[in-house]
């Protein structure tokens, strides 16, 4: 079933997921949990798409369902025109899936055989697999561990390899979740270049991809979804989304330790009037504010705010909007990463 | 890897959803198998643990008869009991790649979102375990013949009915074990192997190690409802010849008579397997089961 050119690459029609919950353990325990709701999406063919979200917010369900791992509970999802429910196997020789941070794979094969082994599953011949095997191997550079059993990779070099995995069948969509959990900064920079200039190349390709690194994903995305709860929160691209908080004021404050939280939401920064959202980072025995204001007046209600509470303002800076404001913005919390080091390294690199 | 890359290059194959994944998955098998990294373990593994546990019952046979080596029962049992190795390595072969993949290799969400065919993945993945098995059941025979005076005489062998019978049999095999296979996918924890448990249960009704006459009237029918029963029939037959095989139960049955009721069985188990293998796959999308690793 050839697809027309102008078919979108992915298209989901008010997509929802409901997972049953086995023998929930308490009787006031949910039965179910509501994944996907309503979600509307289409990806044109050529770009590379992000969903960022913070945990459970349903990004690996719609991976799964895309990638005909999983039903959806409500609604359609097809892939190159094609509705996962119905075409599975036609779907299945178009894609190809990656997920970073697992150590999966045939770990008493080599890295040369896993691959053979993948390449032959989706039909391809002896000479075309070895020859995309020798260059893959050769562009993330694992000419020397060819041979080297898988079980005996660090997770890193697993992480490559399950690149070439996915990528050796010459795939039409790529659906990569999470690709660069757990890696090293090097790592990670090594894996998103490989993956632009994959897109660069074959620019007839989608790519969607999911992560928890804001710099990631402004720096690799054409456009991007943010999804909260199973729903989409916003679609658009990242400078259109940072636009839309340019009118809005954006602030970091640095005070003298604010003291414990208050108990009363009234007496906390986010109740005075004017704060659309604020996070809080406590740092080096200091307290960093991140604001999010309806307009520069309401700076003033926030100062004053601090001054009843006995902190005293060390430092103050109106700054242009990043991705990360517009995901609090609209989420109303930051992304929970569990390794914030690692962000903070990838932020900075990113932006190196 | 040279033999199976020229079967998967030609055109025939590679086109062919289900024979390019019988053959791949047969080759991954085998190294999953074949990878021990030590020789003398795979032969303790598929040697010395078959021979043992015939030689357990060798001893018990032994001290209840007095030795009666010659009486055609211990011919019976033997026999019986060295065939039954394939059984278990047939259906929990074909079964217990479910379980490998999800849980021990993790590979399911990769297998699954492959253009591969499931169904012949499975019985590829078993091909090894079934070679290895029949390589036990040989050598636990020649034990026999050479220590025990097991009467099976080459010239004497039935080999139409050996190899129809063989055929057919580990083809009802192979379908259950697809059965058990395709159960697992829809079981968010597993028992471990119900490939193993049902292996197990047939041991006692299908005739292995004692005719089912020595049953009540009203369990023999569980034997005659399983396809192993007629096997161990048809495959002693061939072996060991009639009179030696068959006592009462099951010699009104032509050997034609055997063979028919084993294609029917094959036939009928290859449908059902089929149909249920569509079917768990679907309820296991449904549930959200098919790249489950319950991680222990
Ligand atoms: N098999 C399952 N059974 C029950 N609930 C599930 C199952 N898989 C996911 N969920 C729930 O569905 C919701 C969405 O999960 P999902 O894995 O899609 O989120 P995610 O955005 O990928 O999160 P993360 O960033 O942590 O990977 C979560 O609340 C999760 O607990
Ligand atoms: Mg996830």
């Amino acid at each position: 079933m050839p697809s027309m050119p102008e078919t979108p690459a992915i298209v989901t029609e008010n997509l929802g997921r409901i997972y049953k919950i086995r023998g929930p353990k308490r009787k006031d325990d949910p039965k179910e949990v509501i994944a996907l709701e309503g979600v509307n999406l289409s990806i044109p063919r050529g770009q590379v798409f992000g969903l960022l979200g913070p945990n459970g917010a349903g990004k690996t369900t719609l991976i799964k369902i895309l990638t005909t791992l999983l039903l959806p509970s409500s609604g359609r999802a097809l892939v190159d025109g094609l509705d996962v429910a119905v075409h599975t196997q036609e779907i299945r020789r178009r894609i190809a899936m990656v997920s970073g941070g697992e150590t999966s794979g045939y770990g008493l094969l080599t890295v040369e055989e896993n691959l053979w082994m993948f390449a032959r599953f989706y039909g391809l011949d002896s000479k075309v697999a070895r020859q995309r095997i020798d260059e893959m191997i050769h562009v993330v550079g694992l000419d020397e561990k060819r041979r080297t059993k898988i079980s005996d990779l660090s997770t890193g070099l697993r992480q490559k390899m399950n690149f070439i995995r996915g990528f050796v069948s010459d795939p039409d969509v790529v659906f990569l979740d999470e690709p660069t959990l757990g890696l090293d900064v090097a790592a990670a920079r090594q894996v998103r270049d490989y993956v632009l200039t994959w897109m660069r190349q074959h620019p007839d390709r989608t790519l969607l991809l999911t992560t928890h690194y804001m710099a990631e994903a402004d720096e690799m995305c054409d456009r991007l979804g943010i999804i909260d709860k199973g729903k989409l929160l916003a679609l658009d691209t990242p400078s259109n989304l940072k636009r839309r908080l340019a009118k809005e004021t954006v602030y970091s404050l640095k005070v003298a330790p604010l003291g414990n939280r208050p108990v009363d939401r009234a007496d906390m920064i986010e109740g005075v009037s004017g704060v659309r959202q604020a996070t809080v980072v406590e740092q080096d025995g200091l307290t960093e504010l991140n604001l999010i204001l309806d307009e520069d007046d309401a700076l003033s209600g926030v100062l004053d705010h601090l001054h009843r509470r006995g902190s005293a303002l060390l430092a103050l800076e109106k700054r242009v909007p990043t991705l990360e404001d517009v995901f609090v913005d609209l989420v109303g919390r930051g992304l929970d990463v569990d390794t914030s080091q690692r962000a903070d390294d990838q932020a900075a690199e990113g932006s190196a | 890897m040279t033999i199976s890359q020229r079967i998967l290059d030609l055109p025939l194959v590679r086109r062919s959803d289900a024979l390019r994944t019988f053959v791949v998955a047969t080759w991954l098998g085998w190294q999953i198998e074949s990878n021990w990294a030590d020789p003398f373990l795979f032969a303790v593994y598929s040697i010395v643990r078959p021979l043992a546990g015939v030689l357990i019952l060798v001893v018990m046979y032994a001290v209840i008869t007095a030795s009666a080596f010659e009486d055609p029962t211990f011919a019976y049992i033997y026999v019986g009991n060295a065939l039954y190795i394939l059984v278990g390595m047939v259906i929990t072969g074909v079964s217990w790649a479910i379980i490998d993949d999800r849980e021990h290799y993790r590979v399911a969400k990769n297998i699954f979102t492959a253009p591969l065919n499931g169904y012949t993945y499975l019985f590829g993945r078993g091909v090894a375990r079934l070679i290895i098995g029949s390589v036990s059941v040989l050598i636990t025979l020649g034990f026999g013949i050479f220590f025990f005076g097991l009467p099976i005489r080459l010239s004497a062998i039935d080999w139409p009915l050996l190899l129809v019978s063989s055929v057919l049999g580990l083809t009802a095999l192979a379908c259950l074990g697809l059965i058990m296979g395709a159960w697992t996918l829809t079981m968010a924890r597993h028992f471990w192997s119900v490939g193993d448990a049902v292996a197990g249960a047939m041991y006692l009704f299908s005739g292995a190690i004692f005719p089912l006459s020595v049953l009540p009237v009203w369990l023999r029918w569980i034997g005659f409802l399983l396809p192993v029963t007629y096997w161990l029939e048809a495959m002693r037959r061939a072996l060991l010849g009639d009179e030696v095989a068959s006592f009462d139960t099951l010699a009104f049955l032509s050997n034609q008579a055997l063979v028919a009721i084993l294609a029917g069985f094959a036939v009928v188990l290859f449908v059902v397997s089929a149909y249920f293998y569509r079917w768990a796959l679907h309820t296991s999308k449904e549930k959200g089961l098919l790249d489950m690793e319950s991680g222990y």
